[in-house]
């Protein structure tokens, strides 16, 4: 058994409304960067996984694990593809990972992907409440903007989090967004037009809603040896982790909670021998401002409850403590569903690498991710580090 | 050289507030109103159509241009709400102007630019000498599916040109169109509304082919936005032609003047005929106008257009503002009606 496994290459297409690509075209362009980072051979492959919430939805294709690896030219390698809604990006990679781990491979690629914009708003709205319990929530009528509503009133009750705390995360998102030529919403916002933007579900507006997007993302993971043979500058995965919850949000003890996240993190923190604070910089998943709160409280780097203040205050901007989201995150990069763990990874190997150009965190040498599935029913983490001297 | 002899324009006496179809939909008005850039739109009453607002506009037209009807060699009406599918528009414009019988004619669809194709049409016979004479119009009594975006700005209104080689008061330097195979919008046989790709209307459709089309007329003229008086695009909403006026490099005071859409919403193949037919009624001799057309489905028809010394002798009297300002509101319940839109009812058409 390898003892740890390294990304040795990444790969990331723009993300937005990509009209001239299509599912495939996006995945083969991430992938094809990620093996060229790596400087591998495609044949030296010897496993693919692909994260894909719903391609079946967004573009009727199914099998995706076969015609990534087809049209990706590495016809004949083993595919996999995996899905856990929101999260099946980061799913992927802990399969990738494990696969290393087991000592059956040696080099192994993740990809995720998806193509969001072929189908109209509403129909995506409806394929991604599939991420949601369909006999509970969704037939009742509960959208994701209403789940994560509900959230956003209860911790508003519970811990007197404001609006315009909630509001600063996105205008954060953006200014990092602004920063990330890869993102989909490359400007700023102010807490004007966040609060005065258009209302969703109360009390959540536009502004705090992550978009619909087309992208994909890829990395390549290599054994320990190899890495250190081919790799000048590997960057270890120290931790994966993964935890779930009640699919459905009415069936959590609390709501303004996310104890999938609290467990993963937990796992993840004592794998890696590190405790919050030695984290430099985070990729959490914000699909709605307020779960970027929810987020860092579950992962330690602020109290429980005290998300929003530790937001308002700068804390959690690139020139503060814990810098989070610094790709702009789900509201400002965008959010192809299946695309986004892995996408996360790529934005942290490049901080570790020093190579994130004007949003580069200083002194950044232990990065974490942390990708969600639905309301909270799945998290998987990810703790990373270059060399640790 | 085909140039343009007269015109003539009609839009309905009613109109429609946009806030009032927010108030039934349950939207914040002037939110709409401000992302849109629409305050009213036009709504046609229950005895007028396509082929009635054609009527009214070639008529005025006609009077505008001072020919003998009987001297139209062609009549093209471009539309997406003819009244008939299979019967045209054409035939009861030509017998009630009185150009029968000595004329050929046809009816145009192509979503919103049917009306310019008509006038490209016209251009052809008449620099190839085959007719003295050819009447395009663009007009539409638009549909919009209740409750959905276009239900704000899909209106009714129409213009009409006389094209000819003599008396012109502009003349067409150049015609460039721009055409794709661009799903962005369609009605199928038997539809009462049409279906659209919601943001794919805009950039891979929209402002793609308005963008190529006036790029295009512009570089083969050696042309630059500057050296233009006046631009006129479709206009679907407020916010697409401004963008595109934007991004082409035009400024807002050459855009205002044929921006019609705020007061009267889309007329879709009366849009750009209309934006042309409100700076025609203000231009004078040696302006030099931009009119870009833009249909679904997707093409755009761009002309650069040359304002004559005639045009000082013969103001048309019967202006666009003239019928913008010529109106009377009604509410939901109304428009429901007057569109046809409620089912089952007696004594209705």
């Amino acid at each position: 058994m390898t003892s740890r496994v390294a990304i040795i290459g990444t790969g990331i297409t723009e993300f937005g409304e990509l009209w001239d690509e299509s599912f495939r075209s996006l995945i083969t362009k991430a992938g094809t960067e990620a093996i060229n980072d790596s400087r591998l051979e495609g044949d030296e492959i010897e496993a693919l996984y692909v994260g894909s919430m719903s391609p079946g939805l967004f573009s009727g294709q199914e099998h995706v694990s076969s015609l990534v690896a087809d049209h990706a030219g590495l016809k004949g390698v083993p595919a996999t593809r995996v899905e856990a809604a929101c999260s099946s990006g980061a799913l992927a990679l802990r399969e990738a990972y494990l696969s290393i781990k087991s000592g059956e491979m040696d080099y192994v690629i993740a990809g995720g992907v998806e193509k969001m914009t072929d189908i109209p708003s509403n129909s995506a709205t409806v394929a991604l409440m599939g991420a949601g319990d369909q006999e509970w929530e969704a037939f009742k009528g509960a959208t994701f903007p209403g789940l994560y509503a509900l959230m956003a009133t209860r911790h508003m009750y519970e811990y007197g989090t404001t609006l315009e705390q909630i509001s600063q995360v996105s205008v954060k998102s953006h200014e990092n967004a602004a920063l990330n030529p890869k993102a989909q919403f490359r400007f700023k916002v102010s807490l004007e037009d966040v609060m005065n933007s258009t209302p969703v579900a109360d009390p959540l507006r536009l502004l705090h809603c992550s978009p619909i997007t087309d992208g994909a993302a890829a990395v390549v993971l290599a054994s320990e040896e190899k890495a250190r043979e081919i790799c000048d500058n590997p960057i270890w995965i120290n931790a994966s982790s993964c935890s779930t919850d009640t699919i459905a949000l009415h069936d959590r003890e609390y709501v303004s909670r996310t104890d999938a996240a609290t467990r993963a993190a937990g796992k993840a923190y004592r794998r890696a021998g590190i405790k919050p604070q030695d984290v430099d910089f985070a990729e959490v998943h914000d699909c709605f401002s307020i779960a970027e709160i929810m987020a860092i409280e579950s992962l330690g780097f602020c109290k429980l409850g005290e998300g929003g203040r530790f937001t308002e205050e700068g804390e959690t901007s690139l020139s503060g403590s814990i810098p989070i989201n610094t790709s702009g995150g789900l509201k400002g990069k965008g959010h192809p569903v299946g695309a986004t763990g892995i996408a996360q990874a790529v934005e942290a190997v490049a901080q570790l690498r020093g190579e994130a150009g004007k949003r580069q965190v200083e002194k950044a040498k232990i990065g974490l991710t942390h990708n969600v599935g639905g309301s909270g029913g799945t998290c998987v983490i990810h703790i990373l580090s270059g060399d640790l001297k | 050289m085909a140039g343009i002899v007269g015109y003539g324009v009609y839009l309905p006496r009613y109109r429609l507030k946009a806030g009032e179809i927010a108030r039934v939909w349950g939207m914040d008005g002037d939110r709409v109103s401000k992302s849109l850039l629409i305050d009213e739109k036009t709504v046609p009453s229950l005895d007028e159509d396509t082929a009635t607002i054609s009527v009214e506009a070639a008529r005025n037209a006609v009077e505008h241009a001072q020919i003998d009807a009987k001297d139209i060699g062609a009549i093209y009406v471009g539309s997406e709400s003819h009244p008939y599918v299979v019967k045209p528009t054409a035939t009861i414009v030509a017998a009630a102007i009185d150009a029968v019988e000595d004329l050929t004619a046809a009816d145009y669809e192509f979503a919103c630019k049917a009306g310019t194709a008509a006038i490209q049409t016209c251009m052809g016979l008449v620099d190839s000498q085959m007719i003295k004479y050819g009447l395009a119009i663009g007009a539409d009594t638009s549909q919009g599916r209740p409750g959905d975006a276009l239900e704000y700005t899909a209106s009714a209104g129409g213009a009409a040109y006389i094209i000819g080689r003599r008396d012109t008061i502009a003349e067409i330097l150049d015609t460039y169109s721009y055409t794709t195979d661009t799903p962005d919008f369609w009605r199928r046989e038997g539809m009462d509304f049409p279906s659209h790709g919601a943001r794919f209307t805009g950039r891979p459709a929209y402002f793609k082919h308005v963008i190529s089309a006036a790029k295009g007329v512009m570089e083969r003229n050696d042309k630059k936005p500057r050296d233009f008086d006046y631009v006129v695009f479709h206009q679907p909403n407020g916010k697409f032609p401004l963008n595109a006026a934007k991004t082409l490099g035009f400024s807002k005071e050459q855009l205002e003047t044929g921006l019609l859409i705020s007061n009267i919403g889309n007329t879709y193949s009366g849009a750009t005929p209309l934006g042309l037919a409100a700076i025609l009624d203000e231009a004078v001799e040696g302006d030099l106008i931009l009119a870009v057309s833009y249909g679904s489905g997707a093409g755009s028809d761009a002309f650069i257009i040359e304002v004559t010394e005639r045009i000082g002798d013969k103001r048309n009297q019967k202006t666009v503002a003239e019928y913008v300002n010529r109106k009377e509101y009604i509410d939901y319940s109304l428009y429901v009606k007057y569109k046809g839109k409620i089912k089952g009812v007696a004594l209705q058409k």
